[in-house]
């Protein structure tokens, strides 16, 4: 250690780079919750469920890829990251079906009630020694691993790939969502439930792509998660999934840019929090401390619009 | 019905205590299934009061229950040395007034910020509550930190349990079903109309959390002095998700109904045991299943008291 100044400095720029890094996860997660609160109005709690799928799903799909694409290669590891999407995309389409469209026009507590038991089942069921269990296994490396040195900062080729992957998605979303009819139609759905179906959308279908759409990005996130966790098992969706739904929140559930916004907040201050000694052992509490702060002072989020209740 | 009431609690107390006097001729391993379902009937009935009767949705019913639990674990291993045995019985019932105490005083904290929220937002936010409570247990060295708190006296015998199941039971009973507490069931049917009533809502829901929280904390109680041990772990989300099944099986709202759910469903995984690998797929599948077929719960028949509100 040369002085204490500039690797404080150095420490301080990686992490930086860390909270980044795992702020853009949360945001892939968040967006896949304030998409479905947008057209449907309530919690979707097997979302967090739906990306460790999505992580599973590559675990057992990368052995079959490497047959036809060398291994970690950026070629096999898109194609993992888009079969996987598919694979949660129809698992959301499925659970939206089975679990929650019979329970539309129910009162609200009931579809949350039933979302609990859903996460839960799937959970459960993954557990149990027929299907995962509950051990921890081993990630693949899907992808081919740089470091890059600047200065005293080590970079490594992870930190600079979550990110960027998350800001294509983004741009693709955002494409979807502004410029293209099902995108139309969902934030015709978001608006105005019932003036959408007069106007001839088909609100079932509408609904389906939005849960298909939100569960692609869940896996996506669960992915790059489970990349840099120490290994994959049923339950590790839950937390990134809490947080992520805390950054919802934060940034004002049902708004897309602040589902973003909130993600990499709270990434960032988790990550900062976490580099703090004393304060390191309370991370898990950090989230919802300031999600109860947040839902006292400004329940609408940072970027949200507080909404009148008519009677 | 007050007067009948009042007599049915004096005679569910006289029994409880009774049969904790011929406890030392029952097996050991039934007698602890026995307190088990004392301490869930209060943590069911407890948790309806706030889930049922005023229809909020709370999911942190294991961090009242720890904090009351933590608290008379410590109370009564810090003043047990200086204590007569003698009266323990009476440092027992301080213990788990005091755990029912502080716990209602967190209850109060998390019933603040039900002023502004509702539904969804509201049973997150009391999900975060519980894990806040036990982040902060785990990390607390005084209660042994993760290793949990050890050597606690066993003091919680079937009388204790059961005699305190019997006055929940009684007290919430009796506090919906007063003229004051009609307000809980017009909360639940619809605050907007309640308050144009003058039937002040966050009044109301307050009151739910802090008695509700009083009552599990005296569960955690119980529970610290019977299993004499305490570990955070005991106490995560899936710990409020049991109490809130009995409470949806049982039907949100319905005391008998929320009763029996108790007594099965600590009895029941006893019993299955050798399948406890597909306990928790059977509670889920059974949420799932029950919200789409049978909302209003598998024990609420117009046998147990006047109609759902639904």
């Amino acid at each position: 250690m040369v002085s204490a100044d500039p690797s404080a400095q150095m420490n301080w720029l990686q992490q930086l780079i860390n909270g980044f890094g795992l702020g853009s996860i949360y945001a892939l997660i968040a967006l896949g919750y304030t998409m479905v609160y947008g057209v449907l109005r309530f919690i979707n709690f097997a979302h967090s469920d739906v990306l460790m799928l999505g992580a599973f799903a590559a675990f057992f799909l990368a052995p079959k890829v490497e047959g036809f694409v060398p291994r970690q290669s950026y070629a096999g590891a898109l194609l993992i990251l888009v079969l996987a999407a598919a694979v949660c995309a129809v698992i959301g389409i499925l659970i939206e079906r089975l679990a929650y469209r019979p329970l539309r026009n129910r009162p609200k507590l009931t579809v949350l009630i039933t979302a609990i038991g859903v996460s839960l089942f799937i959970e459960f069921s993954c557990q149990h020694r027929a299907i995962f269990g509950a051990q921890t296994r081993p990630f693949p490396k899907l992808l081919p691993e740089h470091t890059f040195h600047v200065g005293e900062l080590t970079i490594a080729s992870y930190d600079i790939m979550v990110p960027l992957v998350t800001m294509v998605l983004l741009v693709i979303l955002w494409f979807v969502v502004q410029r293209t009819r099902i995108g139309t139609a969902m934030r015709a759905v978001a608006y105005n439930h019932q003036a959408a179906c007069l106007m001839g959308v088909n609100i079932d279908r509408v609904i389906s792509f939005t849960f298909g759409l939100g569960s692609a990005l869940a896996a996506v996130a669960g992915i790059l998660y489970a990349l840099k966790a120490p290994g994959i098992e049923p339950l590790m969706g839950i937390q990134p999934g809490l947080r992520a739904f805390v950054a919802a929140v934060l940034g004002g559930i049902g708004n897309l840019p602040g589902a973003v916004l909130g993600g990499l907040v709270l990434g960032l201050l988790e990550t900062f929090a976490g580099g703090i000694p004393g304060i390191s052992n309370y991370r898990d509490g950090i989230a919802f401390a300031i999600l109860i702060l947040i839902l006292l002072f400004r329940p609408a989020g940072l970027l949200g619009r507080a909404q009148v209740e008519k009677v | 019905m007050n007067q009948g009431a009042k007599r049915w609690l004096l005679a569910g107390v006289a029994l409880a205590i009774g049969v904790s006097f011929l406890s030392s001729y029952f097996n050991r391993y039934y007698l602890g299934v026995a307190i088990d379902v004392g301490i869930n009937i209060i943590l069911a009935v407890s948790l309806n009061l706030i889930n049922g009767h005023t229809g909020q949705f709370s999911l942190g019913h294991a961090g009242f229950m720890a904090v009351g639990g933590y608290t008379a674990a410590k109370f009564t291993l810090e003043l047990s040395p200086s204590v007569p045995p003698a009266l323990s019985p009476l440092l027992f019932l301080a213990a788990l007034t005091l755990g029912g105490l502080v716990a209602a005083l967190v209850g109060l904290s998390v019933g603040v910020p039900t002023l502004r929220l509702r539904g969804d937002y509201l049973a997150i936010v009391t999900l975060g509550f519980g894990e806040i409570i036990r982040v902060v247990f785990q990390n607390l060295e005084a209660v042994g930190a993760a290793s949990g708190l050890k050597g606690i006296a066993n003091w919680t015998g079937f009388g204790w349990a059961w005699s305190l199941a019997v006055i929940t039971v009684f007290t919430i009973a009796s506090l919906v079903n007063s003229t004051y507490g009609r307000g809980f069931i017009a909360v639940h049917d619809d605050e907007v109309a309640a308050s144009a009533m003058g039937v002040n809502p966050v009044r109301y829901k307050v009151t739910a959390f802090v008695v509700g929280a009083f009552f599990a904390g005296v569960a955690g109680a119980l529970y610290a002095h019977h299993k004499q041990f305490l570990s955070p772990t005991g106490f995560d989300f899936m710990k409020s998700i049991d109490i809130v099944v009995m409470v949806i099986l049982g039907g949100m709202g319905r005391t008998a109904g929320v009763i029996l759910a108790a007594i099965l469903l600590t009895v029941l995984p006893e019993a299955l045991r050798d399948f406890a690998s597909y306990r928790m797929i059977l509670y889920s599948l059974l949420i799932i299943v029950l919200m789409m077929v049978r909302p209003q719960g598998l024990f609420n028949w117009p046998l147990f008291g006047n109609a759902t509100r639904h």
